[in-house]
């Protein structure tokens, strides 16, 4: 067993990155976040592992560095909150479309703009859906406690060395800023240079090699028939994550008419809503995708034939109530319930909206 | 086993780490624990609460509007979450600055002077633990021994020689909580 | 006088030059006249001679030099328009036993990417950034750079540059010189032989200061734009001595001890 300690889910996440053996940490202040860079600068992972960390002078300066030290082969990740996300996302195109491995982490806080720094999970589509320009897709992960915050690290990195393919860890205010009993994982080793070089020699930029081919990382591929074909490439590889990498969990699913889907924090607020619905006598379960990106569309859709409605909950207008709608493809009534600008749903206010939406609807 | 407290106050009271000792006694008698503080400009010498969740279970919302228990340190928390306590639930409450006193008859409502009984044992910064004490001795959800490795846990090793005054504010604490109206 | 033949010029004895050999075969994609080509050769020139090849990581902006990885025969990557200097940060940060260099014109350093140099210069980032300086914006036809010097005509200030109204050329050289970070900053040309063994010297010169972590060394090259500067390659030399050079002044303008 782990060393077991209460912390917050920012401190937990930072201290997760040392111990899954990360390279580099580049990141830029911002609420409700700015936590995970004070906890790596005040653990000195440089000399724990050797790890580096620098504070860039902005987001968009960070994630270019993150791209720079990925392109290594190096195990490298940021962290930011809404608004420096946006900045981010530039670079983050970059990245897929030249298939370089990396974590981010966004600790949602409610927008446009400014917004609040409250929480919030209005990044749904930025995340999803693209954000950056271009046909690509980040594999997004959506954890629902500081537990997660932790064993989720690793897991983003191997799915980012596997598919060559930025991850984002979406987390929020609310999960950033609780402290939770968490148990954390041993000590990973950081790969060495030549442990690198053996895996990753084939793309990195580990210094030409003799007798290799120099090996150069870009997005850019002015021919377009070539272009095209690498657009199919990814597609391709979009495919396989889509068959292979959706993720969820089912509470109190099997016997239910209705279920709320939700991620994250309001997973969490809605497992509260649940029991107080069973004791009003409602059959109510939870559908909770942990992989955003790939969505589970289909298993979803597994669960219509037995479901009277599904009330999505989301700190949004609703986002991801639209991909629920395209998974039960309309043969069940989907309605979204949700708080914004920074506001969190309590557990009797969803309880309401099922019976207001859905029930009485 | 679940208890879902709320502790409101004044920043500065020591509002936020009187959670967190209670959170990491839960942890040393492996129970599950939540600690989630309302963050943000509120912090900055305004109120400051907490919401702290010990359960024998996987905890599901660590974001509640009902409470089992309510520990109330200043009168804008008292006008917020009396209503917030459960029928049947626990308000505790340092009268210290209170100028209105909790009404409802269907609940468990304790009192305890903290600010002064920190005065008195000489150090007004543990009026805190003086309140955890009082809560403790209501319900005695953690055991003391874990409340003092819980203690240990979360106050930095530069801090560890105030364990034993801590230990005391506890103690009093304890001796010093009183029923205003008892079920 | 005996007819000359082909073969008996092409012999070893008679060679006075060869391609330089971290030179892709790839063409280059530059104009006829530019002096990319000449500050490519001198980049891996240097590289060669200090056989640091399977010990170098380049980073390429988005300019008229974008394809420069191309061109390059080593482990290159292609940045962001003017994140050059922030991806290169991220490389020798992980990889500080690496020789890291960037190669970016003056709309990637000096407009888009104004904040990251300096920063990256600020910080003393043990890289060596390589900027060339032709006033104008050449991948994109010719419109006003953040260089581009008073009065010059540009497609996008098509009656002169008009400092009042468009603001004022940016002396970035004599900017990093000012900061901390920065150990060996020089400003060079490639137009003549002589302005490009002098040129050679100071890649090195950044290099050496790369090899003993000194900070961050940064070498300007003045150079030409026939194509953008609507001039043949000879009108745009001389042009480029008559207005540029009196605006950007060659010379070291920091030189800390290299022990």
């Amino acid at each position: 067993m782990g060393e077991i300690k209460l912390m917050k889910g920012n401190e937990a996440i930072a201290e997760a990155f040392i111990r899954a053996g990360v390279d580099g940490y580049f990141g830029y202040p911002i609420t409700p976040q700015s936590e995970i860079i004070e906890y790596l600068m005040s653990e000195e992972p440089h000399k724990r592992t050797g790890m580096v960390v620098l504070q860039a002078e902005s987001e968009v300066a960070a994630i270019n560095m993150v791209y720079g030290a990925a392109c290594t082969g190096k195990k490298t990740v940021t962290t930011s909150s809404s608004p420096g996300v946006s900045l981010m996302q530039e670079g983050l195109s970059y990245i897929a479309g030249s298939e370089v491995p990396c974590v981010v982490v966004n600790v949602v806080r409610g927008g446009p703009g400014l917004g609040t720094i409250q929480p919030s999970q209005a990044d749904y589509f930025q995340s999803t859906k693209g954000g950056g320009h271009g046909d690509y897709h980040l594999i997004v992960l959506a954890p629902s406690s500081v537990q997660e915050m932790v064993d989720f690290v690793p897991w983003a990195f191997d799915l980012a060395y596997k598919y060559r393919n930025p991850v984002m860890i979406q987390s929020d205010g609310v999960i950033g800023q609780m402290m939770e009993k968490v148990e954390l994982f041993e000590q990973m080793p950081r790969l060495t240079n030549q442990e690198i070089k053996d895996k990753y020699d084939d793309w990195a930029l580990t210094g030409r090699t003799p007798g290799r081919e120099h090996n150069v990382i870009t997005s850019l591929d002015l021919v377009p028939e070539r272009q095209e074909k690498f657009n199919h490439k990814l597609e391709a590889k979009y495919k396989i994550i889509e068959q292979t990498e959706v993720k969820y969990e089912k509470i109190m699913c099997d016997d239910a008419d209705y279920i709320f889907v939700a991620y994250g924090s309001s997973s969490r607020i809605c497992q509260k809503s649940i029991a107080i619905a069973r004791e009003q006598g409602l059959k109510v379960g939870l559908f909770r995708p942990i992989t955003l990106y790939p969505f589970p569309y289909k298993e979803i859709m597994e669960m219509v034939p037995q479901l009277k409605g599904v009330l999505t909950v989301e700190m949004s207008l609703g986002q991801m109530v639209e991909d629920v709608r395209l998974a039960t493809e309309f043969k069940v009534p989907v309605e979204h319930y949700g708080r914004v600008g920074g506001m969190i749903p309590t557990p009797e206010e969803i309880v309401d909206a099922l019976k207001t939406k859905i029930i009485g609807g | 086993m679940t208890e879902e407290i709320i502790i409101a106050g004044f920043g500065g009271q020591g509002v936020l780490s009187m959670g967190k000792i209670l959170a990491y006694s839960g942890i040393m008698q492996d129970q599950e624990v939540s600690w989630m503080p309302s963050y943000g400009p509120e912090m900055r010498g305004g109120t400051a609460n907490v919401t702290v969740i010990v359960s024998d279970q996987r905890i599901s919302s660590p974001i509640l509007t009902v409470f089992d228990t309510a520990i109330i340190l200043n009168q804008q928390s008292m006008d917020k979450f009396e209503k917030a306590v459960k029928p049947g639930g626990l308000l505790l409450y340092d009268d210290n600055g209170i100028i209105r006193h909790p009404e409802r008859k269907d609940i468990n409502i304790c009192m305890i002077s903290a600010a002064n009984v920190a005065a008195a044992l000489g150090n007004t910064k543990i009026a805190n633990m003086v309140v955890l004490g009082a809560f403790l001795k209501v319900k005695p959800i953690v055991k003391f021994e874990n409340v003092i490795k819980g203690l240990k846990k979360s106050l930095p090793e530069r801090h560890h020689h105030m364990i034993p005054i801590n230990e005391e504010a506890i103690s009093k604490g304890m001796e010093e909580v009183k029923y205003i109206n008892q079920l | 006088m005996a007819e000359l033949k082909l073969e008996d010029i092409i012999k070893e004895e008679n060679k006075v030059f060869s391609k330089t050999p971290l030179f892709t075969d790839k063409p280059l994609s530059y104009c006829p006249g530019c002096g990319h080509g000449v500050a490519h050769r001198l980049v891996l020139e240097v590289i060669e001679e200090m056989n640091i090849t399977d010990n170098v990581i380049g980073v390429a902006p988005v300019g008229c030099s974008v394809l420069s990885y191309e061109f390059m025969n080593i482990d290159m990557a292609e940045a962001a328009h003017g994140r050059a200097t922030a991806m290169a940060t991220g490389i020798k940060r992980v990889y500080p036993e690496k020789f890291v260099f960037t190669y970016q014109g003056d709309g990637d350093l000096a407009a888009i990417g104004t904040g990251e140099t300096i920063h990256t210069c600020n910080r003393g980032e043990n890289i060596v950034i390589i900027f060339i300086n032709n006033g104008i914006y050449g991948m994109t036809g010719g419109q006003m750079a953040p260089t581009t010097i008073p009065a010059m005509k540009t497609s996008t200030s098509p009656y002169g540059r008009d400092t009042q109204m468009m603001g004022n050329p940016l002396k970035m050289t004599e900017l990093v010189a000012q900061l901390d970070g920065t150990c060996f900053v020089a400003r060079h040309a490639v137009h003549t032989p002589v302005l490009v063994r002098k040129t050679k010297k100071a890649i090195r010169k950044a290099f050496e200061y790369q090899k003993a972590k000194k900070g961050t060394a940064f070498v300007e090259i003045v150079s030409n734009c026939n194509s953008g500067w609507k001039l043949t390659p000879l009108q745009s030399i001389k042009w480029l001595e008559d207005n540029m050079l009196p605006y950007y002044n060659l010379g070291t303008l920091k030189e800390d001890p290299l022990d």
